[in-house]
């Protein structure tokens, strides 16, 4: 996606956010201008550090994810006999909405970053897992063959098939996770924290009644979201340039 | 130098596309395995390429048994087994980094390999030094199987096993890369088995053509055919009386 469109895009929705501020008139939506005047102040007041530990939960939470989902995948979707195993499992563990086990993970873990960070591993693990798997899987035995026959064992079909053949799957369900990794951050700092964006956000909001810096920490929050997006696309021009090429 | 010795193989839960069957080929030797679809062209390769293990009998190369992919044997298939992620050059050196990453182990890598320094001249050879960097999506089907033979051929095999490597390609690319594949083999010494389906393609490079039957094939039925390869021979009545021969063939075994 080209810079420009995005730019304009994120300028079409603060005008629209700016007419609906005006036409609603209520403290409870500010204009995106006060918001913006609170946002640069508050980032000197707390809300930077906020920023740096929800970028900390949700990135180690990520990447927890990719170093075990992405090799489970791999190892699941290159070998039938597994994939027959560990299929039933998944089908059935994929469906189950994780989030519900906030309070049974709190509980086994504590209040700390662990319980956090873990509980967006749950969420984001299947979404990778069944991605990876279904990408290896779907690899054409063809090449397989191919590379078998100038002298590729299993080792060297994960290395040289397998892994590059499932990286473009591994940043799509990155790139799909990232929503539910953020959405998921805000629920589990809600409670058991004085850090985090979603800590920042309800207190200010529901507690302090303070708006404009409530929509701070949701511009902050989406920034996050926004900024992971971006690195995604990042790597995936950098790693996977035969995807770009006419 | 390779010997199918009693050969039976066949799909779980279908009839045997191959019983008792024997078969031998003289290092050097060019062959075409011409048949009609179904027969067992592609199977028969891949049982000497060691993708494919027989349900009775054997298959050995140089008195060895196939049991597994063969460091020494070269395999291009009809989609050219390309990386789409890798570019040319990385995709011609592939078979030399999959021996590095090995070692030489004697089982995935000769055990004499040593890593010679000879990619770039393939690429030259193969006359794809322009698109060198391109990823093979940016690539026409010819430039795809020069390719697929450079990256084979740097690899230094003794064998070469191709499934119907051309049928994808125009008239004059396939013609193009028909002879350089001849004259390939012929400098490098290399024994070469081609699967097709296309009469005149297996008159034009099979030195020796074995036909197969419908299965199960238990008596190969070989035709000679010495002037393969030489300047002029497609328009010789010789290659049109073979191409004549084998048709009549196929029809006769294929009950038509």
């Amino acid at each position: 996606m080209k810079r420009r469109d995005v730019l304009l895009a994120a300028a079409a929705i603060f005008i629209i956010w700016q007419i609906t501020a005006m036409v609603v008139s209520m403290p409870i939506l500010p204009t995106p201008l006060t918001v913006l005047v609170v946002f640069f102040n508050e980032l000197q007041n707390g809300l930077l550090t906020h920023f740096a530990v929800s970028l900390w939960r949700v990135t180690a939470g990520m990447l927890l994810s990719v170093l075990v989902a992405a090799p489970a995948g791999l190892v699941i979707g290159g070998s039938k006999r597994l994939n027959r195993i560990f299929s039933p499992i998944i089908y059935l563990l994929y469906p189950i909405p994780k989030v519900v086990f906030v309070p049974v993970v709190i509980l086994f873990l504590g209040i700390g970053d662990t319980s956090k960070i873990i509980i967006m591993f749950l969420i984001l693990f299947f979404q990778i897992v069944v991605l990876v798997r279904d990408q290896a899987s779907g690899i054409a035995p063809q090449l397989l063959q191919s590379l078998q026959s100038l002298g590729a064992g299993r080792r060297a079909l994960f290395r040289f098939v397998y892994l590059p053949a499932s990286l473009p799957a591994i940043l799509t369900a990155l790139r799909q996770s990232i929503g539910t990794a953020v959405a998921v951050l805000y629920i589990t700092e809600l409670s058991a924290t004085k850090y985090g964006l979603g800590y920042y956000i309800y207190y200010r909001g529901s507690t302090l009644l303070d708006y404009p810096s409530m929509y701070a920490g949701v511009i902050a929050m989406s920034m996050l979201g926004l900024g992971m997006y971006f690195s995604v696309d990042w790597l995936e021009r950098k790693w996977c340039k035969w995807k770009f090429v006419n | 130098m390779i010997n199918i010795h009693s050969l039976t193989f066949e799909y779980a839960n279908h009839s045997p596309l191959f019983q008792n069957f024997n078969w031998n080929i003289t290092r050097g030797e060019t062959w075409a395995l011409l048949g009609p679809s179904g027969c067992g062209k592609t199977t028969l390769l891949y049982l000497l390429a060691g993708l494919k293990f027989p349900t009775s009998g054997e298959v050995t190369i140089h008195g060895e048994k196939i049991l597994r992919p063969r460091p020494q044997s070269g395999l291009i298939l009809q989609d050219y087994g390309l990386l789409p992620w890798s570019t040319v050059r990385e995709n011609v050196v592939l078979g030399v980094n999959v021996r590095k990453f090995y070692g030489a182990d004697g089982k995935h890598t000769p055990d004499n390999f040593i890593p010679k320094d000879n990619i770039e001249s393939w690429i030259q050879r193969l006359g794809l030094s322009e698109m060198a960097d391109k990823f093979p999506g940016q690539l026409s089907g010819g430039q795809r199987q020069r390719t697929a033979i450079a990256r084979t051929l740097a690899l230094e095999p003794d064998l070469l096993l191709m499934d119907e490597p051309f049928s994808s390609l125009d008239a004059i690319t396939r013609e193009d890369l028909q002879n350089l594949t001849l004259s390939l083999c012929e400098e490098q010494n290399i024994t070469l088995v081609i699967v097709t389906h296309a009469i005149e393609e297996a008159a034009v490079l099979g030195k020796k053509i074995l036909l197969l039957d419908m299965p199960p094939n238990q008596n190969p039925l070989v035709f000679e055919n010495p002037n393969a390869g030489k300047a002029g021979y497609q328009n010789s009545s010789e290659f049109q009386n073979l191409c004549r021969d084998l048709r009549n063939e196929m029809q006769k075994r294929s009950g038509q």
